[in-house]
């Protein structure tokens, strides 16, 4: 075992607290990492199996970290299982305050163990524990629970673990972060599994020390009050990105039943409103962040044996996870969706994919596409969530051909068994829940990680709908172009994309001054324009082709709040966008 | 009167370690290891919880158990820390009942609370608050 886990520390204590006016260029958390020997082919070695001991897993944070609210994402950079390309995936939770508390600017791991481990790092000691007892274990809520207890460091520390998912390479498995928050796409989960690695715990509480105390404090007052007090945080912390789901709804917006419809009629039932009304338990923030968005439902159920017997459990839930389990599948029994949303985080699944998975499953076997014979008797139809949970064990234990098939996702089920057209992938990653103009989509399709945090489509397309103004391909290229710059600023600072508004230029600059790195707009602009180029061609040369990129065929078939979608609009903007990136 | 930092309803802490970075802010530095709060979960997120601050004893055992009397008693309950006194034996973190005297890696002292609220008002939730204290003396 000598290379595996290898744990490197890339910003040592000293490096990390001093002071001293270092540019920015020379330390961007991701381009850090993956530059960290010159460039991100030495991390990752060009074609390397994503599942093969070569795949690193990168772990980053960035220089706000511990010193201001809302800096509080880890960035995971490594080969996805699930898309063959690169794999970013971001999580809250106490990740990132707990790695740079420990010291560290990144954590890379790389190799594989010769059986089940979990790493431990307490500061600069880093311990390997015999993880062979929690392979397998049914439950990753039963895997947090035993780290938490064996190990040290409460209330500092972050614990990372996976489920049988990520054991057993289904290749959407996420990677759970003090429980209910995750690495959740691109199948992290996976490659945890790959190496055999069952969990990461890291914690420590080292102190930051500042360029200018007085003007830290004032500009750390600045932003916490923005954080509590401003209108553009209110719908975090208030109902959650849950609040989107009636908006989308009302426009036409909300994918419903694998989007056959934009529409679902039973949508105030799963609507933020409803669930906070009826079902909020609880909510919890992320380290060091005021906003506490994590909404935690309560799920009620009476044990069938015993009356007056109930067991209430925590259910993590967001726009995103309802639209996949809820809308996308036809459902609105807030119980079975729970359920369902309950066995993700069991088996430690992302639940977007899953749900998108499950809803091409319904509709394939409504087509006749795949029958009992393929789900091994189970009968799925429109919002079944006892078929669905039954289901979703089958994905993780794959006992034949068609769910060993599931466990890869909707776009590879399709290759097998047909049914591509409505397969709602983009570049192999299964959709988020916005259908509002070809800004989504177009989003989706070029974003470096194929997510609707990438660029934001949906965001030109309901300012078109508002403005009335029509697009052009020209204007939505440029449009998802300059977001996605300017996010990749911000999430190698790994500041919240929920504090977008928060965060500036003009903080940001502030902000990395008081923490030692002086740096100009232009700095900052080249650098957003510089990591998304570098990404790009990570990705070419790991054989993505924007002008083979598959457009699912159903987007174009139901209807937008713009409008049925236009295929050449579409081909015209990813054309635009791919010569200007 | 003696004021101390009360704990209102650790049920409505969210766990965002407002009050730990800002514990760690008010002498002007980011990070944790100069705070003097510790929260944690009570046994997992789905459970909420415990949030642990000093809670100015009259009696303090911390200061009972010090051997060189590096935490003389404050006026009205509760402790000072003299640094220089301090050889870094943590007795005083081994008896300290609710675990509220946290321990700064970095100089090897107690982090001891000093009551001075600057922490309470960044609870976005009104967890915390600095009252007057109502404890009768011993
Ligand atoms: S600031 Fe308030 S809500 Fe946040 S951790 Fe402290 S006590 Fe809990």
């Amino acid at each position: 075992m000598t290379r595996y886990p290898g744990c490197l520390p890339l910003t040592s204590p000293a490096a990390a607290s001093s002071v001293t006016g270092r540019r920015i260029s020379s330390r961007p958390a991701w381009a850090a990492l993956v530059r960290r020997s010159g460039s991100s082919e030495e991390e990752c070695p060009q074609g390397v199996d994503p599942m093969a001991p070569g795949n690193p897993i990168i772990m980053a944070v960035g220089p706000l970290v511990g010193l201001y609210p809302l800096a509080s994402k880890t960035v995971a950079m490594f080969k996805s299982p699930h898309t063959g390309n690169l794999g970013e995936s971001q999580a809250g939770g106490r990740s990132a305050v707990a790695i740079r508390m420990a010291g560290y600017g990144a954590i890379v791991i790389r190799g594989v163990s010769a059986s089940p481990v979990y790493l431990v790092v307490e500061g600069s000691h880093v311990h390997f524990r015999d993880a062979s007892a929690l392979w397998d274990l049914s439950s990753a809520y039963t895997t947090g629970t035993i780290m938490r207890q064996r190990e040290s460091g409460a209330g500092v520390r972050s614990i990372m673990r996976i489920g049988r998912a990520g054991e057993r390479g289904v290749t959407y498995a996420s990677v759970i972060t003090e429980t209910f928050r995750h690495f959740g796409r691109l199948g992290l989960g996976a490659v945890f599994g790959s190496k055999r690695l069952k969990g990461l715990v890291i914690s420590g509480g080292r102190s930051l020390p500042v360029a200018d105390r007085r003007a830290y404090r004032a500009l750390y007052d600045q932003i916490y009050k923005a954080a509590t007090e401003s209108p553009v945080m209110k719908k975090y912390h208030e109902l959650g990105t849950a609040m989107n789901v009636l908006p989308l709804n009302a426009m036409g917006a909300l994918p419903t039943r694998n989007l056959q419809s934009g529409h679902f009629d039973e949508a105030e039932s799963i609507s933020g409103e409803r669930l906070a009304a009826e079902y909020l338990g609880r909510r919890v923030a992320c380290a060091h962040c005021p906003v506490a968005c994590v909404h935690l439902g309560t799920l009620r159920l009476p044990y069938p044996k015993e009356p007056y017997f109930y067991k209430t459990s925590m259910v993590g839930y967001d726009h995103e996870p309802i639209f996949a389990v809820g809308s996308l599948l036809g459902g609105s029994d807030v119980s079975g969706i729970f359920q369902l949303l309950d066995e993700a985080e069991v088996q430690g699944l992302d639940v977007m994919s899953l749900g998108v998975t499950l809803a091409w499953a319904t509709e394939a076997f409504q087509r006749g596409l795949i029958s009992e014979k393929e789900t091994d008797g189970l009968a799925l139809e429109w919002g079944a969530y006892p078929a669905y949970i039954a289901a979703t064990k089958r994905i993780v234990k794959q006992p034949n051909d068609f769910y060993r098939a599931l466990a890869r996702g909707a776009e590879y089920a399709a290759t097998i068994y047909g049914g591509a057209d409505f397969a709602l992938t983009f570049g192999k990653n299964e959709m988020p829940g916005y259908h509002t103009g070809p800004g989504c989509h177009l989003g989706y399709l070029t974003g470096a990680r194929h997510s609707h945090l990438d660029s934001a489509g949906y965001s030109i397309d309901q300012k078109a709908a508002a403005t009335g103004k029509t697009l052009t391909p020209e204007d939505v290229a440029a449009g998802l172009l300059e977001e996605e710059r300017w996010r990749q600023v911000l999430t190698s600072l790994v500041v919240c994309l929920f504090a977008r508004g928060i965060y500036t230029p003009e903080i940001v600059f502030k902000s990395l001054a008081s923490a030692g790195f002086v740096c100009t707009n232009d700095d900052l602009t080249r650098i957003g324009a510089d990591i998304l180029r570098r990404k790009v061609a990570f990705k070419r040369r790991e054989g993505f082709d924007e002008t083979t990129l598959r457009i699912p065929k159903r987007i174009l078939e139901t209807a937008t709040p713009l409008g049925v979608i236009d295929e050449e609009f579409m081909r015209k903007t990813i054309q635009l966008y791919t010569e200007n990136v | 009167m003696a004021k101390r930092l009360s704990v209102l309803d650790a049920g409505r802490c969210v766990g965002c370690q407002s009050c730990m970075f800002a514990c760690a802010r008010r002498p002007g530095l980011g990070g944790l290891a100069a705070s003097s709060i510790w929260v944690k979960s009570a046994g997992g997120v789905r459970k909420g919880y415990v949030v642990v601050v000093c809670r100015a004893c009259p009696g303090p055992p911390c200061s009972r158990v010090c051997p060189t009397d590096a935490l003389p008693l404050r006026v009205g309950g509760g402790v000072r820390l003299k640094p220089e006194l301090c050889i870094g034996c943590r007795n005083c973190v081994e008896a300290c009942p609710f675990g509220a005297v946290l321990w700064d890696g970095e100089h090897d002292k107690p982090e001891i609370c000093v009551y001075c609220g600057f922490c309470a008002p960044y609870c976005p939730y009104d967890v915390l608050k600095m009252e007057e204290m109502t404890h009768v003396e011993r």
